[in-house]
């Protein structure tokens, strides 16, 4: 069974403009890692808000390790996130008011990790990702790829089954986009879920096990 | 460009900002009118009520350049022939004012007048006078102002009854005159048929002289020989006697409204500083354009005074509609009972007017100057780079200022009034709220380091948002503190003072029921006949009688109520002394009030001369005792030596114990059936009387109250503002932490976790604060404004309470205001840079 599977999804906002997302049909297994590109305003941030249940689908199912997420409600979909997806975002997002450290501790304290193991979880994280000395330092004291650094560590605290990064290393430089991108693939492949990353760089997209090239209807396999 | 041009550019990029953001706008308009309307408003009452107060006194003196004024005692008659012949007065009136108590019930004001002398310093009274000049001068004729004809329904030619002791005298309407003569309630007579009518024979309340023009009248008054207790003031200095009995409770209603414009130039203050922070990007990409540091600040000072003069006009403008109602229906003293209670008219000069906007726009325009400050100050590289807003109140000059402030304001506190009002008082609680102000973001600090749960990640991040943005936090928390710590500061007052006034009561009114001759009536007193009368009534185990005169000490203080009745030892042992009797003198012993303790320096040990019975007596002072009832000052005396003094045995006021299981009120009926002298006579149980006492208090203080109310409602305002715009730069926030599975109700949590540790911070922050201003309010303001000591009470639960609703306000405040981070265009703005 496919880890996450649409079935003819479909979207659209006004009855009269053309579907966002029309009749999309994908799978994706555990363990697989695949960047989807496409041009600007084709409906790829909109694929992922109805991925991550934040944005609901006129037709078609989406289903999550067998969970149709389509049926579900909104506190409902919202544990699934909880658990199971992580994000990484273009702008880094990450809270200006917590340490490295408490960023990264946030998808744990929510899903209730005793305090230990939270530490434990945070610092192993942090070393992953090559900050194990910056975790008390404030977002404002943190590089533009650091940032980048604490977020991914967040989204992959808590292993999630599914990580979705939406164009990551979009305001990084080439070096440090490369090391993002590096750890991304290699936090994806170690535990055991499977990635999406969305991209507009060839480059970027290469780090992935596949590519596909998405225009609102399907999702095309893009040749290497 | 020129310099003024990159200004108007830079002021047009704000206006379009404003525009953009109408509700913002509206909040900030709304908080300055607020303000303005509440200290406009209690202006406009006050300034209405002592207008209306002085045209009536001015009414009554007429063109008078002095008035030689015996007042309730009155003065011989033949002092007027004296002062007509003096060469340096030009004309003389004598005049007979009595309240005279109506057979009806209630009393009139009459004016007994020489038609003839009284025409020379008023002329227009001929003219009211016109048809009916000689039948005034018929015996027991009278007219009446349109105000009393048409109050007692009657009309040219109805007969009058009014009670003089035990006798019912009927006088004759003989004309009604316009209601341009005279706006108050009163009757006009010839003087010696009201002299003839009222029991009055030979004696005259005042005066009133038109001097030879260029006459010195000071120095006139000065060289007059009058009797003792006669007093010889301009009409200017009548008026300020009694503006001075109202003065520090205007004072203090003044003092009030300005709370609410405080409270709404910090709502203002916070609104532009967190706008111009949350705009910071623009003003750096204005740098970036060319627009230099002191342009930007301009613009930003342009903008709050345009928020300013909107806010300003539109307070005005509500001012004027609250201070028409109040005086609709509660009078000019708010129900105080001070100056009349009578519905009043607006009366506001455009200048005033004026100023009031002047004053908006001059507050909005103070609240924008850090704010401009700070944006001029701005690095714009990191604004545009975007990131945390580089701003903080947290500096070691805020700290030490705010310390200053707190000491400074602390000594001030112990400075003498000033002109007789509190001012020293009044500077001390404003530095001493500024100096905790600048002292909040420590505070929230320390308040913020105690909160630790374990296992509660929404509250953690609720705790670490406020520990991360305290400085900003700290501008919204302002306007709470300054609002709930001032209403903490009154409700301890007004706490104390109520509690103080309920234990005097208990202590001054030891008897089973009470009488007293009907207020505002001269011509009733109780002769020693009544007094054996209700002494035999069946029911009455014991009485005791006094009477009560008015008597003055100073030509420019109100008058004081000398008090005499029976002082034994039982009686002296029970007063609420303030400084118990010590010591002996040759002198007979009085005991004075705090008030005249303090206004005629009247301290135990020390000679008074009491103008009583038209000598001057003098007396020693023995004790002070408190007395809430008359803040001009009252004097006690064994009733023994006031009746040596005057031979005058009548009372005013009587008490009487009864008997075990007699009713009060059966008891009253049987004294009222035996004396027979209807309304003119009140009866009151103990019960009843405190009962009243309490409501009036209550009365009293019910537009503070309000005042208190409003003020902490314009705090909560700021809350709200104050996460209604954080929201907004919050968002990608909220959106992550949705995306990292907080559910919409956590974030609500949130929201109203983070609402309610700004209440927590603020309300504990406004107890101490409160608290400390309290003290201020009880032993420095409310002894120098009224001249009595409170005991200090405070009302521990009501506090709690207070302060529970203020952070559940809070809570809900910031929950309603920032409720649109929760919609799904938040959760999408996490990628709004698509």
């Amino acid at each position: 069974m496919a880890l996450l599977a649409l079935q003819r999804v479909t979207r659209s906002y006004r009855a009269d403009r053309p579907a966002v997302i029309e009749d999309l049909s994908f799978c994706l297994e555990a363990g697989e890692y695949v960047a989807i590109m496409g041009e600007s305003g084709v409906g790829k941030s909109t694929l992922l808000n109805l991925i991550a249940g934040l944005d609901r689908a006129d037709a078609g199912t989406i289903t999550l390790d067998g969970t149709e997420l389509t049926s579900l409600d909104d506190d409902a979909m919202t544990l699934v996130r909880r658990r199971s997806m992580g994000f990484v975002f273009q702008a880094f997002h990450v809270l200006p008011y917590l340490t490295a450290a408490a960023n990264v501790a946030l998808p744990l304290e929510l899903l209730g990790w005793p305090e230990d193991r939270r530490a434990a979880r945070v610092a192993a994280m942090l070393g992953e990702v090559g900050l194990a000395a910056a975790g008390e330092r404030l977002p404002r004291e943190l590089s533009g790829g650091e940032l980048q650094r604490v977020a991914l560590a967040r989204a992959l605290a808590h292993a999630p089954r599914l990580l979705l990064a939406d164009e990551p290393t979009g305001n990084l430089d080439p070096r440090t986009a490369a090391q993002v991108l590096e750890v991304l693939r290699t936090q994806v492949k170690a535990h055991g879920g499977a990635g999406i990353l969305i991209t507009h760089s060839q480059t970027a997209a290469a780090t992935a096990d596949r590519s596909f090239v998405f225009d609102g209807r399907a999702l095309t396999p893009r040749l290497p | 460009m020129r310099a003024p041009g990159r200004a108007r550019v830079a002021f047009a990029v704000l206006a379009a900002q404003l525009r953009d953001r109408p509700l913002r706008l509206a909040v900030t308009i709304g908080a300055i009118a607020l303000g303005i309307a509440l200290t406009a408003g209690v202006y406009f009452v006050n300034s209405s009520a002592l207008t209306e107060f002085a045209q009536a006194t001015r009414a009554l003196t007429g063109g008078a350049d002095l008035v030689v004024d015996g007042g309730r005692a009155g003065i011989a008659e033949r002092l007027y022939p004296e002062l007509a012949r003096d060469a340096r007065v030009a004309a003389a009136s004598p005049v007979l004012e009595v309240d005279a108590a109506l057979a009806a019930g209630g009393s009139l004001t009459i004016l007994g007048v020489d038609p003839f002398r009284a025409g020379e310093l008023e002329p227009a009274l001929y003219g009211d006078l016109t048809s009916s000049f000689f039948d005034l001068v018929q015996p027991r004729a009278i007219a009446l102002s349109a105000a009393a004809a048409a109050s007692l329904g009657l009309a040219r030619g109805d007969a009058l009854a009014i009670r003089v002791g035990r006798d019912e005298v009927r006088l004759r309407v003989v004309a009604v005159l316009p209601e341009t003569a005279y706006a108050r309630r009163l009757g006009i007579m010839d003087i010696g048929a009201a002299q003839w009518a009222l029991g009055r024979l030979g004696r005259l309340t005042r005066i009133e002289l038109r001097l030879v023009p260029g006459t010195d009248a000071a120095r006139l008054a000065a060289g007059l020989a009058l009797p003792p207790g006669a007093v010889a003031a301009t009409p200017a200095a009548v008026e300020g006697r009694a503006a001075t009995l109202s003065r520090a409770y205007r004072v203090n209603l003044n003092m009030l409204a300005l709370v609410a414009l405080l409270t709404g130039a910090f709502l203002v203050f916070a609104t532009q500083l967190l706008s111009t922070l949350r705009r910071r990007g623009q003003f750096a990409l204005l740098r970036a354009l060319g627009v230099r540091r002191a342009e930007i600040g301009l613009a930003v000072l342009l903008e709050g005074a345009l928020v300013g003069l909107a806010g300003g006009a539109l307070g005005t403008a509500v001012g004027w509609l609250i201070a028409d109602l109040v005086l609709g229906r509660l009078g000019g003293d708010l129900g105080a009972g001070l100056l009349g209670g009578a519905p009043l008219a607006v009366r506001a000069s455009p200048l005033a007017c004026g100023a009031f906007v002047a004053l908006g726009t001059a507050v909005a325009i103070a609240g924008s100057w850090l704010p401009a400050r700070r944006v001029a100050a701005m690095a714009p590289a990191r604004a545009l780079k975007g990131g945390d807003p580089e701003f903080t109140l947290l500096d070691r000059r805020g700290r030490a200022l705010g310390i200053g402030l707190l000491l400074t304001g602390a000594a001030t506190a112990f400075l003498p009034p000033l002109g007789g009002l509190p001012l020293a008082g009044y500077a001390s609680i404003a530095l001493m709220l500024f100096g905790a102000l600048l002292l909040v973001p420590q505070f929230a600090m320390a308040v913020l380091a105690l909160l630790r749960p374990r296992d509660h990640a929404i509250a953690r991040l609720a705790i670490a948002q406020l520990k991360g943005t305290v400085a900003q936090s700290a501008v919204s928390l302002a306007a709470v503190v300054v609002s709930f710590s001032l209403m903490v500061a009154m409700a301890i007052m007004v706490h104390s003072f109520r509690e103080s006034f309920e234990r005097w009561l208990g202590e001054v009114l030891p008897a089973d029921l009470y009488l007293r001759i009907a207020p505002g009536n001269d011509t009733v007193v109780l002769g020693s006949a009544e007094a054996a009368a209700i002494a035999a009534t069946p029911g009455v185990l014991r009485t005791e009688f006094r009477r009560s005169v008015p008597i003055a000490l100073a030509p420019d203080l109100p008058t004081v109520a000398l008090i005499a009745r029976p002082l034994d030892a039982k009686t002296l042992a029970g007063l609420p002394w303030v400084v118990r009797p010590v010591g002996t003198s040759a002198l007979t012993p009085v005991y004075v009030s705090e008030a005249v303790r303090d206004l005629y320096g009247a301290k135990p040990g020390s000679t008074l001369r009491l103008p009583v019975g038209g000598q001057l007596h003098a007396v020693s002072v023995a004790g002070v005792w408190r007395d809430y009832a008359r803040s001009s000052g009252a004097i006690v005396i064994e009733r023994a030596t006031y009746e040596a003094w005057t031979h005058d045995d009548g009372a005013t006021e009587g008490a009487a114990w009864l008997a075990p299981g007699a009713s009060a009120t059966a008891v009253a009926a049987a004294l009222g059936r035996r004396l027979a002298l209807g309304a003119s006579v009140d009866f009151i149980s103990t019960t009843r009387l405190k009962e009243r006492s309490l409501a009036a208090f209550d009365r009293a203080f019910a537009i503070t109250y309000a005042l208190e109310a409003i003020a902490v409602g314009i705090g909560l305002a700021g809350v709200a503002f104050a996460f209604a715009s954080q929201a907004l730069g919050r968002r990608a926030e909220f959106g992550v932490l949705r995306h990292l599975g907080v559910s919409r109700r956590s974030l609500r949590l949130l929201l109203a976790g983070e609402g309610a540790l700004v209440g927590l911070v603020g309300a504990l922050y406004g107890l101490i604060t409160g608290g400390v201003l309290s003290l201020v309010l009880v032993y420095v303001v409310n002894r120098q404004s009224f001249h009595w000591s409170l005991t200090l009470v405070i009302p521990g639960l009501e506090l709690a309470a207070a302060a529970g609703a203020l952070v559940v306000a809070a809570a809900v405040t910031a929950t309603i205001a920032a409720r649109a981070v929760l919609s799904p265009s938040a959760v999408r703005a996490v990628r709004e840079d698509w």
